[in-house]
């Protein structure tokens, strides 16, 4: 469980986030959208305790972020729009010196597998400098993945990619979330081995997931409930259901169109 | 995860780095030994005994090219977001001090062994003695020390090159000092036993530096 009471956020002047509350349930995905500058990195960012709050509180776990940052991240799994990689090292290198800082048990066993997973497994001894960003961004999963956290944090993965990696990563993640994406998206150009492979292990995991995107159609299908970020405040929150993107488009524009 | 094994995997991971790369110490390598050979031109048509002024050009050589090497070792981990990465692991921040400031340290003492032989060539002067390396030693790990913590404030800064050293030669000014007399005087033929109150002022200002960094670098590092 995700709790956030009265959360707020300043930098000098400017107020990222204004009195948050919200709590998101165990294996529950939930799609944060809104557009830029309405706080979605700075939640991030607060949740994967890479920053503190100005006031306000967040529980995770039923722990107190403030006093068990150390004990927190051990569950968390976290993929930026940077790759919070080594461009010096290989993919193996990557993995194995996150793995170490984890205490990841078999390390070896898992690497292989999560390299499988995200379609990477015959780019293992390659340098992350000669990757493309899609490649980056799936050895980023893997990373995330490494110590098998109960909760991911995903802040706009797909930054950067085009249309058809975005897809791919995607769909990635949705199935690693063991969610199957084929009910709303388009066609399957995932690497051979990545869909089936990570599905298994993901069925057995039901992890929470918190994602921020600009994208509506691709954070839908994610999604399990929809959060609408503007201005530092929840404005729309509401559980994905059969929400259509057809449907969040004009319910998105409604709600943040005076802050854009 | 062990505090020991958290630093052993950041210290493995700078080296496997800089192995591939030699970023840090190419840069810091060139820079030594053009200081040293400009201030080798520079002098000698003026000095006497290049040994009154050898001292002090190894020191400044040694404290620039350190300068360089910190910058480098933190602009690699803003580069990729991987200082995130770092930040996010389950492990005490003092632990990524203390790796970062072990691979900075070695780098140093790497640059060190070779730039010394060019040093003796260039002053004719004996300095691979071990009196010499051990104050070498000292100073280096005292510099490494302080600078780490300040690499690691500088980095996060727009003008973080410039900042450094700002920051750092007031602080690392004692190091210099001690480094300079010590190794003038061990060149004038005193023992080291001679040389004891500053040494023991370079082995405080070590040991108090490392403990300051220690409780501090976690501030340091969060946002």
């Amino acid at each position: 469980m995700i709790e956030l009471r009265k959360l707020t956020k300043a930098f000098g002047r400017k107020i990222a986030l204004r009195g948050i509350d919200l709590r998101v349930a165990p294996g529950e995905s939930l799609v944060i959208f809104g557009p830029n500058g309405a706080g979605k990195t700075t939640l991030i960012r607060i949740l994967s305790s890479l920053s503190r709050p100005t006031s306000g509180a967040v529980h995770i776990g039923g722990l107190d972020l403030k006093t068990h940052a150390d004990g927190i991240r051990r569950h968390l799994g976290v993929v930026s729009h940077a790759p919070l990689l080594y461009d010096s090292l290989t993919a193996d290198e990557n993995l194995r010196f996150f793995g170490r800082l984890y205490g990841v048990s078999d390390l070896e066993a898992r690497i292989t597998l999560l390299l499988e997973q995200v379609g990477l497994a015959a780019r293992r001894k390659d340098l992350v400098r000669i990757f493309s960003r899609g490649m980056t961004q799936r050895l980023s999963i893997a990373r995330a993945l490494l110590h098998d956290p109960e909760i991911l944090l995903l802040d706009e993965p797909d930054t950067g990619l085009d249309p058809q990696a975005a897809e791919m990563l995607h769909r990635l993640l949705a199935d690693l979330s063991g969610r199957s994406s084929a009910s709303r998206m388009g066609s399957a150009d995932l690497p051979s081995n990545a869909s089936g492979a990570s599905r298994s292990d993901a069925n057995n995991i039901a992890r929470t997931i918190v994602t921020v995107t600009h994208n509506l159609e691709r954070g839908l299908a994610l999604a399990d409930r929809v959060v609408i970020l503007a201005n530092g405040r929840i404005v729309y929150d509401a559980d994905a259901g059969d929400l259509a993107a057809s449907e969040l488009r004009p319910l998105y524009d409604e709600h943040v169109g005076g802050s854009r | 995860m062990t505090f020991f094994a958290a630093v052993g995997a950041i210290l493995w991971k700078d080296i496997r780095a800089e192995l591939r790369t030699k970023d840090i110490f190419s840069s810091m390598f060139v820079f030594a030994l053009l200081a040293v050979i400009i201030f080798n031109f520079a002098f000698e048509l003026r000095v006497p005994d290049m040994k009154m002024v050898a001292p002090g050009i190894i020191w400044v050589a040694i404290t620039f090219a350190g300068t360089l090497g910190l910058n480098r070792a933190f602009v690699i981990e803003q580069e990729k977001g991987s200082m995130a990465g770092l930040l996010l692991a389950p492990i005490d921040r003092s632990a990524i001090y203390f790796g970062k400031m072990l691979s900075s340290l070695l780098f140093m003492l790497v640059v060190e062994i070779i730039l010394l032989p060019l040093v003796m060539v260039f002053f004719n002067l004996a300095l691979l003695t071990w009196q010499h390396l051990l104050v070498l030693l000292l100073g280096t790990y005292g510099f490494a020390a302080v600078g780490t913590v300040f690499s690691g404030i500088a980095v996060n800064t727009r003008a973080r090159e410039v900042l450094l050293p700002i920051l750092l030669f007031p602080v690392v000014l004692p190091i210099l000092i001690a480094g300079v007399k010590m190794t003038g005087a061990l060149l004038d033929g005193e023992s080291l036993s001679s040389l004891s109150n500053w040494l023991r002022l370079i082995a405080i200002y070590d040991v108090v530096f490392t403990i300051v960094a220690y409780l501090t670098f976690g501030f340091v590092v969060e946002e």
